[in-house]
């Protein structure tokens, strides 16, 4: 556990495996066992993660929109704003969609094809 | 220097409509797509080098005999209230327009490029938490997406190529080398540059026909670039399936009757609405990529030669010529005056 960017996602993992809110204790423990189970931890003996670095985390997180906090409740839970299979959802309607400046944000290997030009292609694949 | 201000407005008129108009319906740009390259640059430098340059120079006839004597005077009157009443309405005009033409060039350019990286830093931000690592190429990751996808995100060091599991499941691997040769020609001709200044270019003037023929084009030129690169390595027979599989969906695969292509459109399909909404939706409003498609395969099922030596030369050429001649109608009268 390294970077602020691996913590990201491993506690991104974790709200989408768990699907319900944790706390940011709740989240370094398992975060703990996880390294623990990874032997990731190798060569990290006695650095304990702290909760402080998880709240950095979970802020950061905030910030870019991903988890919301439940403000009702001290200490705060945190939950995903959506699905991991959302957000990729999300992210492949912006490579295949339309949007303006779509062509200069990302190259795409093919660009879209129409129907017609589809079932040509497929028909030339049988040839191959 | 009146007939100077003439003739770069006929340049710019030449260099907005019938020159992009002939050079889009040419067929040589398949041939030599770098050559082809080059000459949309020109045509763009030297058309907005000319718009400009006309305006300017009719701005400033009153004022002084060359461009730089009547820049001298125009700053007179700008910085020392030096007296204006030799300019006339159209004059001024004129030169509001220049001013006011560079300044949205420029602008729109700055702003194209900040929604660009806004774009992709966000991009980048989901793509770090969803996407693995791949285990066959460097700078490459793996999304979990059922449709066949294949894209580059540029960004310097941190410029990366994304496979979707779909593609993974139906292209053989001699396939998707040849898919990841293509993407990476892109990061390494700094493709993206070119992208962002043409599609600045259209954002800025969108009612100019060489601005979107322009696009459209140079959209085009690359997809044939990184295509001649991913050849040296590979088939035209392989690189033709990886896009005739891609561009043909998730059940492209399975047409061929190839066990790969049978296993990706097994593979359990969670959204398939959103992928069909992605797909379906571009095809008629961005026809321009579709002819792309059908232009690359056309190409690699006969192949052209190359334009001779020659003829790319007299391209060249032109190309020079083309930068040349605004420039020297601008400067030249002054370092003769």
């Amino acid at each position: 556990m390294a970077s602020l960017g691996e913590l990201e996602r491993a506690v991104m993992d974790l709200l989408w495996a768990g699907h319900e809110a944790a706390t940011a204790n709740t989240l370094r423990d398992r975060l703990a066992t996880t390294t623990e189970a990874n032997g990731d931890a190798a060569g990290h003996e006695g650095k304990e993660l702290a909760v402080t670095t998880v709240l950095t985390v979970l802020s950061r997180l905030e910030k870019k929109g991903l988890v919301e906090r439940e403000r009702g409740t001290r200490p705060h839970r945190y939950q995903a704003v959506s699905s991991r299979e959302d957000h990729t959802a999300e992210l492949m309607h912006e490579v295949l969609g339309s949007a303006p400046d779509r062509e200069a944000v990302l190259a795409r290997f093919i660009g879209s094809v129409t129907d017609s030009e589809a079932e040509t292609l497929r028909k030339l694949l049988g040839h191959i | 220097m009146f007939w100077t201000s003439y003739l770069l407005a006929v340049l710019a008129i030449v260099l907005a409509w019938p020159v992009p108009i002939l050079l889009s319906r040419a067929s040589w740009p398949a041939r030599s797509p770098f050559t082809a390259m080059l000459l949309w640059q020109a045509i763009a430098l030297a058309g907005g080098l000319s718009m400009i340059g006309a305006m300017l120079v009719y701005g400033l006839e009153p004022i002084g005999d060359n461009l730089i004597s009547g820049l001298r005077g125009l700053a007179a009157m700008v910085f020392f209230n030096a007296p204006t009443t030799a300019l006339g309405f159209w004059h001024l005009f004129a030169l509001s327009a220049a001013a006011l033409l560079t300044a949205h060039l420029v602008f729109t350019l700055l702003l194209t490029y900040y929604r660009i990286e806004r774009q992709r830093r966000r991009h980048r931000e989901l793509l770090a938490l969803l996407a693995a690592p791949s285990v066959d190429a460097d700078r490459t990751v793996v999304i979990s997406h059922d449709s066949p996808v294949a894209y580059c995100l540029p960004g310097g060091a941190r410029s990366v190529t994304v496979l979707s599991d779909g593609l993974m499941a139906a292209l053989e691997p001699a396939e998707l080398r040849a898919v990841l040769s293509h993407e990476n020609a892109h990061l390494n001709q700094r493709h993206h540059l070119l992208l962002w200044a043409f599609a600045a270019w259209r954002q800025a003037l969108p009612w100019l026909p060489t601005t979107r023929l322009a696009q459209e084009a140079v959209n085009s030129l690359i997809e044939m670039l990184a295509d001649d690169v991913a050849l040296k390595t590979e088939t035209n027979a392989t690189l033709i399936k990886a896009i005739a599989i891609v561009a043909s969906g998730p059940t492209g695969g399975m047409a061929a009757g190839t066990a790969t292509g049978v296993a990706a459109a097994a593979l359990p399909s969670a959204h398939p609405g959103l992928a069909l909404d992605g797909l379906e939706a571009p095809a008629g409003a961005v026809s321009g990529s579709a002819r792309t498609t059908m232009s690359r395969v056309s190409r690699l099922l006969s192949p052209q030669p190359q334009l001779p030596a020659a003829a790319r030369g007299l391209v060249l050429a032109g190309c020079a010529l083309l930068l040349a001649l605004p420039t020297a109608l601008l400067i030249v009268p002054g370092l003769l005056g």
